[in-house]
């Protein structure tokens, strides 16, 4: 019928990663929720840095950490309810009967939103850096696409574990993003270098991932920030956010697996698809 | 010659969450099944006879409580791959899909899953959506189908990506004549095409599964309680054939009496429209030519002819008591 098991995966995320691909291209109100909206956040922090004098990078910093916010919104109210809602649609069971891994179901819907928001994040990026005159250094491209690249992996592994416990907790879980969206922003430091909260707060706020990709974005494209604002030395974050990616992909197959067992003991998993 | 699907003594039993949250149900209880390559098999029960659960547990959904499953001779709680690989399923009343996708799209998205080359999706998503006259449809978002097209998508899907074993859980339900027909008809061009196909279906119409079963086994409360052929299942009921004849201009006759294979008869006159019913109980259908002669021969004159047999219906009253809603 076909050839390798890899391809069948590779072609099974591509398909999965489909939708919202093209998404974005049918409903255009994304470019007003998700490009517009979080420009108002910057200019409100950029201006208070602006009134108070502060270091031209500090506003570099909220621009960048706005446009990130993107990615973090997407892993809350995309990624981590996306089985939960396929549940609710009746897609789940034709995922779980189809010969794949169920992680490419997952990479699939993660490819899907990481390519959606980026596109979202880099316009809001562009507008916020013409509108408040923010110079980037592109001096290390590679560096900047290698801790761009495993910031993602390491996050969207978390969306990915998120998605398997959601599905668990059902409806309730709707509070728990809710509860993860403003404390996230501000211990992440999306809108201030997160040295500045004290190591152990900082080590903390470093689980998820986006802190240490935030902080270690910083340091690339404003190398003049990092005396007085960079938290670890850049080569330890990228380190570190290997592990993290690691321990999440890990973390993801586990709870999917345990997700899929429950289904199939307790049958509950199904029971929309009647 | 290895069946397409077997179960022994399968079991399925549902706990509540909670011991105040109802009962312990048992969905399927010591299920043994053996459907062979190429037939068309139909589980025929009434709501919560345990037809879905028999399904999910074939499909790698549910796990069963005990007993064991095979389907292609791979186990289902084992060889998961092996399984999903040579399968496929479609319900009835499924709303799966994205909305904001087309219907080729969406039909190409779940093709992907089973590592189908996207040229060759395509091509047999556009033959199947002309099988089933939505060529006109494939450009329009999901959303904007009818009922009826939204389930002739749905059997695609679960055709497009050639399986050997389909599954298909009341794939008629809730739809109109002229959709259930249209689905009815490929499911049996599907099957004959290729005798190394296999359908399971469940049902509780009737009729269906008396048109399109090669084998039917009848579910009550999670227990076959007999499995056959649909002529094989009529035989059990001691029921006798009876044929109505609407007849004109005919006066007293005798005679019938002689007639081979003939159990009783009886004959009443509609005055209204000047015809006279004939009712025979046959012992033998072989009779009805010789019935029919005479009433010729006595130059009568054939209005209607009626022949009624005993159905599924009867079949289900008999083993159950009740009938299926
Ligand atoms: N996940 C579940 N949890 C608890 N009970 C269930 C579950 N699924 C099915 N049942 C029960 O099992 C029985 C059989 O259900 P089902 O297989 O859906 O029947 P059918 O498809 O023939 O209508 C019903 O009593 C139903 O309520
Ligand atoms: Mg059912």
């Amino acid at each position: 019928m076909t050839d390798s098991y890899l391809m069948r995966n590779l072609r099974a995320v591509r398909g999965r990663a489909y939708p919202r691909l093209i998404g974005s291209t049918r409903e255009p109100s994304w470019f007003v929720f998700d490009v517009i909206l979080p420009l108002f956040t910057i200019a409100g922090y950029a201006y208070v840095y602006k009134f108070l004098d502060a270091r031209a990078e500090l506003i570099g910093y909220v621009v960048l950490g706005g446009a990130m916010t993107a990615f973090w919104l997407n892993i809350l109210w995309s990624m981590a309810s996306q089985l939960y809602w396929e549940k609710e649609i009746g897609n789940l069971p034709l995922y779980l009967m189809a010969p794949i891994s169920r992680m490419s179901i997952l990479a699939g819907m993660a490819v899907g939103g990481l390519f959606e928001t980026t596109i979202q994040a880099a316009m809001t990026l562009a507008i916020g850096a013409i509108a408040f005159n923010v110079v980037f250094s592109l001096a290390s491209p590679v560096m900047l696409l290698v801790v761009f690249v495993v910031t993602m992996i390491a996050l969207y592994g978390m969306g990915m574990m998120f998605a398997s416990l959601y599905l668990l907790l059902g409806r309730e879980a709707y509070h728990l993003s809710a509860l993860m969206m403003e404390p996230v922003y501000f211990a992440s430091g999306f809108y201030f270098p997160v040295r500045h909260l004290g190591f152990w707060a900082a080590a903390g706020a470093s689980v998820i991932p986006i802190t240490l990709g935030l902080d270690a974005l910083r340091q690339i494209i404003f190398p003049e920030g990092i005396a007085e604002d960079a938290f670890l030395p850049l080569n330890t974050e990228i380190a570190l956010l290997s592990g993290l990616c690691v321990v999440f992909m890990v973390l993801s197959r586990y709870a999917l697996r345990y997700m899929e067992y429950l289904g199939k003991t307790t049958g509950r998993l199904t029971l929309r698809w009647q | 010659m290895q069946p397409a699907v077997e179960t022994q003594s399968l079991t399925r039993v549902f706990r509540p969450k909670r011991k105040k949250e109802g009962s312990i149900v048992t969905a399927l209880d010591s299920v043994d099944l053996r459907i062979n390559k190429g037939e068309l098999f139909g589980v025929l029960g009434p709501n919560g006879a345990g037809k879905t659960t028999l399904l999910k547990i074939l499909s790698t959904l549910l796990l069963p409580t005990s007993g064991k499953a095979y389907v292609a001779g791979f186990d289902v709680e084992k060889d998961l791959l092996d399984v999903r690989k040579r399968i496929n399923m479609v319900s009835g009343g499924e709303i799966s899909g994205y909305g904001l996708l087309t219907v080729r799209e969406n039909l190409w998205m779940f093709s992907q899953f089973y590592g189908i080359k996207s040229k060759e999706a395509n091509a047999r998503i556009e033959e199947l959506l002309g099988r089933f006259g939505l060529t006109e449809k494939a450009k329009e978002k999901v959303r904007t189908l009818s009922t009826g097209q939204r389930q002739k998508m749905n059997v695609i899907r679960g055709f497009v990506t050639n399986p050997e074993i389909v599954f298909l859980d009341e794939p008629t339900l809730g739809l109109d004549v002229n959709a259930a027909r249209a689905v009815r008809d490929f499911i049996v061009d599907w099957i004959r095409s290729d005798r190394s196909r296999t359908v399971l279906l469940t049902t509780h119409y009737m009729m269906e599964a008396d048109e399109l079963c090669d084998r039917i086994a009848i579910i009550d409360d999670g227990k076959i309680l007999a499995c056959d052929t649909p002529s094989n299942l009529k035989r059990m009921v001691k029921m006798n054939t009876t044929l109505t004849l609407s007849v004109a201009g005919l006066n007293e006759i005798a005679g019938f009496d002689t007639i081979q294979g003939l159990n009783s008869y009886s004959q009443t006159k509609d005055v209204e429209s000047s015809t006279t019913k004939l009712r025979f109980v046959l012992e033998d259908e072989s009779c009805v030519s010789d019935i029919v002669s005479k009433v010729v021969a006595e130059g009568s004159k054939i209005m209607s002819l009626q022949k009624t047999e005993p159905t599924l219906e009867d079949v289900f009253i008999k083993l159950v008591g009740r009938g299926l809603e």
